[in-house]
């Protein structure tokens, strides 16, 4: 592997310091004892308090991690058999309409998808709540997993799975064996964006939530008006700082534990 | 024998197709033909083609273009570089956290990043300029969306880049291609799918952004999603609202099918 | 493969754990209530601890859902799946809420601590007798501004200062069609409740004759512009400008003369409730002139509440600008509920006028 020049590490320092300025300025707010995101007063952690002694905050905030992580799974598990599918298909048309289809949800503006999701539920008589939001979510996440997966499968070689079908490999195998191991970054990628698509998301689980079920996003956009608090602020940053941890340590003990293995990273 | 393989695991996304897309789909365009007293009519369409709404139509593709070449040009080479780190996976992980954290929170940061008092206006006084009007334009627009799209471009292209053989690389380089040359002839091409599954989760959904046309632009830049937002949301006119919904799914349906006729049906390559 | 497995089995264990611990900390809360009420609210628009004083109480749990517009919430309570036992809606909502059957109407003799409520507040015309709706905040439409940044001469007592030339590009306005189109139908001197084609295109016209002096038309993130100084003048709600003034102290607020709307959230039980009694207990409690006066405090708008006022520092209530004197509120109208037909019509003129703004 050839080392980065100058200019390029430099690109990629520019490009990791726009993304995480906001989150670094929202993060400096909420030590703010001014109490919005204006004028930095003085150093407090009052806000970090607020958010533990907030229960309902904290439990929004266990509803919303449950959700994506969930949602994710569940709309990668769907997106992933149904991107195998779609290449499997020999008609251009039959192909075609099914990717149609498959974006027909990225390009509804939310309040569309969660009108007509209410519409939808209500009809067939689902009480509102966990299993609605989570079922929407599924629901909107699995076309950025079809769209992830998809190139990954387009790259595959075929006669690899001949290859494989001729040493006498089941179809399971082949799935298993061959197919899901070449796509898994593709599938990581689906499942990530996923999160982000669920984590994001305002107008579907307005929507669709009920009986006191909430997540993160619909209380800070409810809070727009009256204006949003610093505590807001306090438990992103918190959230910001977890999820780095278990990212970056995650990848430290499943690379260690590789090494140890003598497996060679791929 | 790719086909035997998978047929059946079209099943549960056939029947999320079926639930989430068709039934809706049929609802918007039931909804698209009624006016406000649910009497049937075909009146909404003749409305969308107004100069109004048509207006905002080519506004909506301009911008999505826009939005999804700069981001294409910041993130090809970001993923690009990527590959070349040592810790690739995790450097990519970090750049996707930030779209993990609200969308509305963010942009805030935004406002307050771009103000008049803020850091940004801050450094170009140090270099003696006047404090520059950052919010409400369209490069303010334009960076924020770039901002949300960036981590959907740079993974597709991150995990085609991440498989290329490296011995192709070698191969055109050693029969004398130029760095230049090798990206045009070798590595675009192999990297194709994923720029364009980039480019589909960009642009699509960009012709339908609607909160920082408000936030961020002030409403100087309006695009058929804020239309559809204001018609279910303020007017309350689901019928208007549907009719911009179903033309923005028509016009996806184009955009598909042009992007997707180079593909090779049924085979895998 | 087996990365995969593993994280699959990671997330569900995750999620368990996740599922536990939500579970204890909802239960804690409770302490084994069975009573509960749904409380359907903006967001940050009720002080925390006195929910939590009215479990302790009477017992009753209250789950807390927000919402961020008046039509989304209706939507929600429209079709229903969900149990509201409380709504709070503007009056135009309100009309709106009660065309569609999906009112409860109220029991007032549940309801003692209604006579806190100044007369004034009572039996308006989108609801007669109160017999749906008690007043939970009020306020008006006007101008916040920067009086050390524009021209002396500009007080914003009159709609015109807004076209004056020294606010080019500086004009912040609402994104809200009743909002503007109103403003600009008060300019000409007309009501900005006018069911007539002419008067509407009169205003729009009016109003595209302001669009070199508008910077931008937005929402509620208005509020950290102003306290930046980021705005100078701002078309808005006397609740935003009173969060405004808090925080930044050079801010002025004025209600131009011409006329201008007034306002009302008010607490409505909704055909979705389940807890009827325990919505009325829950409104009377807020009523109470020590809560009241405790609530007033931490959202900041105007209350309705006359008892409480007398608890409130004199120096809040005797401010003009967020309490105008009985002779200024008549000059205000309250927003009539125009139907769909003129509501589409208002935002199809505000639409032209905002597509003429660059």
């Amino acid at each position: 592997m050839r080392k980065l020049s100058i200019g390029s590490r430099l690109y990629l320092v520019i490009v990791f310091f726009i993304l995480y300025a906001p989150i670094f300025y929202l993060i400096y707010y909420s030590f703010n004892s001014g109490g919005s995101m204006n004028e930095f007063e003085s150093f407090t952690l009052e806000h970090y308090k607020a958010v533990f002694e907030d229960s309902r905050l904290i439990v929004i905030l266990i509803n919303t991690v449950i959700i994506a992580l969930l949602s994710g799974l569940i709309a990668t598990v769907i997106g992933t058999l149904g991107a195998i599918g779609i290449v499997s298909i020999k008609d251009k048309k039959m192909r075609n309409t099914l990717l149609s289809l498959n974006n027909v949800l990225i390009v509804s503006p939310d309040v569309v998808i969660g009108a007509s999701f209410l519409i939808l539920f209500t009809m067939i008589g689902v009480k509102l709540g966990f299993a609605s939001v989570l079922v929407s979510h599924v629901a909107f996440s699995v076309p950025i997993v079809v769209l992830m997966v998809l190139p990954k499968l387009l790259e595959m070689n075929t006669s690899l799975i001949d290859a494989a079908r001729d040493l006498g490999a089941s179809k399971k195998d082949v799935l298993t064996r061959v197919i899901l191991p070449y796509i898994q970054p593709g599938i990581f990628a689906g499942f990530f964006l996923a999160l982000t698509y669920s984590l994001d998301d305002f107008a579907v689980t307005f929507f669709v939530t009920g009986n006191g079920f909430s997540t993160l996003s619909v209380e800070i956009y409810s809070m727009a008006r009256a204006g949003i608090t610093l505590t807001i602020n306090a438990i992103s940053g918190l959230v910001f700082l977890v999820t780095v941890l278990v990212v970056i340590g995650y990848y430290y003990f499943n690379n260690r534990a590789k090494l140890k293995n003598g497996e060679v990273r791929r | 024998m790719f086909n035997k393989a998978s047929k059946g695991s079209l099943l549960p996304y056939v029947i999320w197709i079926a639930l989430f897309v068709i039934a809706p789909i049929a609802l918007v365009v039931y909804y698209s033909m009624l006016d406000l007293k649910g009497n049937f009519t075909l009146e909404n369409y003749q409305a969308f083609f107004t100069p109004v709404y048509l207006k905002m139509t080519l506004t909506s593709f301009w911008y999505a273009f826009l939005i999804t070449a700069f981001t294409l040009l910041i993130a090809y080479p970001t993923a690009y570089f990527l590959t070349k780190t040592t810790h690739k996976h995790l450097w990519l992980m970090l750049i996707i956290i930030p779209s993990w954290i609200n969308l509305l929170l963010k942009t805030y940061a935004f406002i307050g990043l771009f103000g008049l008092y803020g850091p940004i206006n801050a450094i170009v006084e140090v270099f003696g300029l006047e404090p520059q009007q950052i919010l409400f334009t369209d490069f303010s627009f334009i960076f924020v969306s770039v901002y949300i799209f960036i981590p959907f471009m740079i993974i597709p292209i991150f995990n085609s880049l991440d498989k290329l053989n490296p011995t192709l690389v070698y191969a055109a380089r050693d029969l004398g291609a130029s760095s230049f040359t090798t990206f045009r002839r070798v590595i675009f091409p192999l990297t194709i799918d994923g720029v364009k599954s980039g480019i589909q989760v960009t642009f699509i959904p960009a012709l339908s952004l609607f909160m920082i046309t408000r936030l961020i632009a002030g409403n100087q830049v309006i695009t058929l999603g804020t239309a559809i937002e204001q018609q279910f949301l303020v007017s309350q006119n689901w019928g208007m609202g549907s009719t911009i919904a179903v033309f923005l799914i028509i016009i996806m349906v184009v955009i598909m099918s042009v992007t997707g006729g180079q593909k090779k049906g049924g085979r895998i390559r | 493969m087996k990365s995969l497995m593993q994280a699959v089995i990671a997330i569900l264990v995750v999620c368990a754990l996740l599922f536990f611990a939500a579970d204890r900390l909802e239960s804690a809360g409770s302490k084994g209530n069975k009573d509960t009420i749904t409380v359907f609210n903006w967001g940050e628009y009720i002080d925390p601890d006195l929910v939590k004083q009215f479990t302790e109480e009477t017992g009753i749990k209250v789950v807390y859902e927000t919402f961020d517009s008046n039509e989304a919430m209706m939507t929600k309570v429209q079709q229903g799946g969900s149990a509201y036992d409380i709504a709070v809606p503007s009056e135009y909502t309100v009309e709106m809420m009660k065309e569609e059957d999906l009112l409860i109407p109220l029991d007032h003799s549940k309801l003692p601590n209604l006579q806190n409520i100044d007369p004034y507040f009572l039996d308006l015309a989108f609801d007669p007798g109160n017999k749906y709706t008690v007043p939970y905040f009020w306020g008006t439409v006007g101008i916040v501004f920067n009086p050390t940044k524009v021209a002396d001469h500009l007080t914003f007592t009159t709609w015109k200062d807004l076209w004056d030339p020294s606010l080019k590009g500086k004009v912040f306005l609402v994104d809200g069609a009743r909002e503007v189109m109103g403003m600009g139908l008060n300019s000409l001197g007309e009501s900005l409740n006018a069911k007539d084609e002419q008067l509407l295109r009169q205003a729009t016209d009016k109003l595209i004759t302001l669009s070199p002096n508008v910077k931008a038309i937005i929402g509620d993130e208005i509020t950290p512009l102003m306290i930046n100084n980021e705005a100078t003048v701002a078309l808005t709600w006397s609740g935003q400008a009173q969060d405004m003034m808090w925080e930044n102290e050079d801010l002025d607020f004025a209600v131009p003369e011409e006329g201008s709307n007034l306002w009302f959230d008010s607490f409505v039980i909704p055909k979705t409730a389940a807890n009827i009694d325990g919505a009325h207990a829950f409104i009377n409690f807020m009523l109470d002139a020590k809560n009241s006066a405790q609530n007033n405090d931490y959202v900041g708008y105007s209350t309705p509440n006359r008892a409480a006022m007398d608890l409130m520092d004199p120096e809040v209530i005797e401010d003009e600008r967020f309490y105008p004197s009985e002779a200024l509120r008549d000059k205000l109208e309250v927003y009539e509920n125009l139907g769909l037909e003129w509501l589409g019509k208002y935002n199809e003129y505000f639409l032209e006028f905002k597509m003429s703004i660059r």
